[in-house]
């Protein structure tokens, strides 16, 4: 899924100090997932924003709203109504989702609520590790299911850089497993050693953002 | 005697067999020529090539081309260090055209320490930059090979004239997955290594059986291996290097040895010298990277003691 994580509270305070009312949209579907921007957060942070900013000598009116999902047209259009209320719009979703509503809502501020940061998937609860970092030109399949990308600091290719911790970890992190470490044994499980001592050449990244915003057309679906 | 690949005086020295020694000069925190040329003058004909860093632990530095360049000129041989921290592909090739024209050749292709660990210590560092590793350092072994054997870009692109380079690669031979290192090497031969220097060793039992494996996999024919030596210190700074330096496992007697020596520094000079001595002993083994951190006026002394001077003329 994709996860988010809330900015900090005064940033959100600087962006809607100027507005009488404004509309803090959730999205129920990865944002929830991850704790960040369903309608439980939508009802934790209207309150807060509300404290934080009467701290500042502001009133600003909080309303809330939660739908299915915020990068999609039919969901968005359902906000129509409340939009016509508000000066702003606070969204809680992904950067996806925020950009959807700025485009169908243009005519008014829509700030993002929360930081987007990755691709990622749920560990353990209440813990979220990245998963895949949509370079457009995946490698799982030689890799042993288990990604470089997204997962190698510098995303290495060929192995392990010396900077295996001797408990298996990253040394940038040391909360972090070495992915290389990680895919050498399950390599060895397998009894595939061998298929890591090939050298990988040069990775193509222009299928990702490297090679300008994606744009993917497929000609079977159009109308 | 067999064809050169850029017939520096460290390949030269190699392919002669005699036992080589390179030395590290870092480069400064600042503009100023004269700290790299005060190195220089210290440690000029004591070795076969001198390393220069490039942005070590991610921390800006002098890049390593100009300083190259200046120990070029001051009649050192330099060993330009080229990360994959900070440069695609493209800007690489870039800088290894503009390197081979001011005469530098021999080039140390490694990932680069990430971004992180310039706020390690006690600066500020750039933790916040955007890292690049376009192509990992295995593959800049391949970017350097493929310049020079077939005058060709990574891209495809043909270039006027071969490049010529002694293409050189770092090994850690004591990071977990042990099993897979040595395999790690072979890669590194494989997409075009020349040479090697590894990882500071302060474990020689642990370490020769490393080059041992990689002497019966006949790497030890194919690339020079040089093993790391850094002069030790203190021995709070072994124990910070055998807890916070991946792939360096300190010894407890070496440790023990520095906490009990009356003068570290001649403690530090003596392990030096012997870890030095112990690796001669170790078959395969083509020579020593020997590095005494932002320390470098106490090398003389290790190499005349280690018996490494002079060195000798090919």
């Amino acid at each position: 899924m994709i996860i988010a994580e809330w900015k900090p509270i005064p940033e959100l305070v600087s962006m809607l100090k100027g507005h009488k009312s404004v509309l803090l949209v959730g999205c129920a579907t990865c944002v929830a997932e991850c704790a960040a921007g369903g309608e439980r957060e939508v009802e934790t942070l209207a309150p807060l924003l509300r404290m934080a900013l009467k701290t500042e000598g502001v009133s600003v009116e909080i309303k809330r709203k939660t739908i299915e999902r915020q990068c999609e047209w039919e969901f968005v259009e359902a906000l129509a109504g409340e939009i016509e209320e508000v000066d702003a719009v606070l969204s809680i979703a992904c950067g996806i989702g925020v950009q959807a509503l700025s485009e169908r809502f243009a005519h008014l501020p829509v700030y993002p609520g929360v930081n987007t940061t990755s691709l990622a998937i749920r560990e353990q609860p209440g813990l979220w590790t990245a998963r895949c970092a949509a370079c457009g030109d995946c490698v799982l399949g030689e890799t042993f299911g288990l990604c470089p990308v997204a997962r190698c600091a510098k995303s290495l290719m060929n192995g392990p850089c010396g900077g295996t911790r001797h408990n298996g970890m990253c040394e940038v992190d040391e909360n972090v497993e070495c992915v290389w470490n990680l895919i050498y044994e399950r390599a060895k499980a397998r009894g595939e050693l061998q298929k890591l001592y090939e050298v990988r050449r040069a990775k193509n990244w222009s299928n990702s953002a490297h090679g300008g915003p994606k744009r993917m057309l497929r000609e079977d679906l159009r109308p | 005697m067999k064809k050169m690949n850029a017939g520096t005086r460290l390949e030269r020295v190699v392919a002669a067999g005699h036992f080589a020694l390179t030395v590290e000069i870092g480069p400064p925190r600042g503009a100023n020529p004269e700290s790299v040329l005060k190195k220089a003058a210290l440690l000029k004909g004591l070795a076969d090539g001198y390393n220069v860093t490039d942005n070590q632990t991610a921390v800006v530095r002098m890049s390593s081309i100009a300083s190259a360049k200046i120990l070029l000129d001051a009649g050192l041989e330099p060993v330009m260090q080229m990360t994959c921290r900070d440069r695609n592909r493209i800007a690489i090739q870039s800088d290894l055209l503009g390197a081979s024209a001011f005469g530098i050749k021999n080039c140390l292709c490694l990932s680069g320490d990430h971004q992180k660990a310039s706020a390690a210590g006690k600066l500020k560092g750039h933790p916040g930059a955007k890292n690049v590793f376009d192509i990992d350092s295995v593959q800049l072994l391949a970017v350097l090979k493929g310049l020079r054997d077939e005058a060709v870009q990574e891209g495809g692109d043909s270039v006027d004239q071969a490049v010529p380079f002694f293409i050189g690669a770092a090994w850690t031979p004591l990071s977990p997955p042990l099993e897979f290192r040595v395999h790690r090497l072979a890669k590194k031969a494989a997409a075009g290594a020349d040479f090697i220097q590894t990882q500071a060793v302060y474990d020689i039992a642990a370490f020769a059986r490393q080059v041992a494996k990689a002497r019966e996999m006949g790497l030890t024919d194919r690339v020079a291996v040089l093993g790391g030596v850094i002069v030790p210190r203190s021995a709070k700074m072994l124990q910070y290097m055998n807890q916070s330096v991946p792939g360096v496992t300190v010894p407890d007697q070496i440790v023990k040895r520095m906490a009990d020596a009356p003068s570290p520094k001649q403690e530090g000079i003596r392990i030096a010298v012997e870890l030095i001595q112990a690796m001669r002993e170790i078959k395969g083994l083509k020579g020593v990277h020997l590095q005494a951190i932002e320390a470098e006026e106490i090398l003389p002394e290790i190499i005349k003691a280690a018996g490494l001077s002079p060195r000798p003329s090919v």
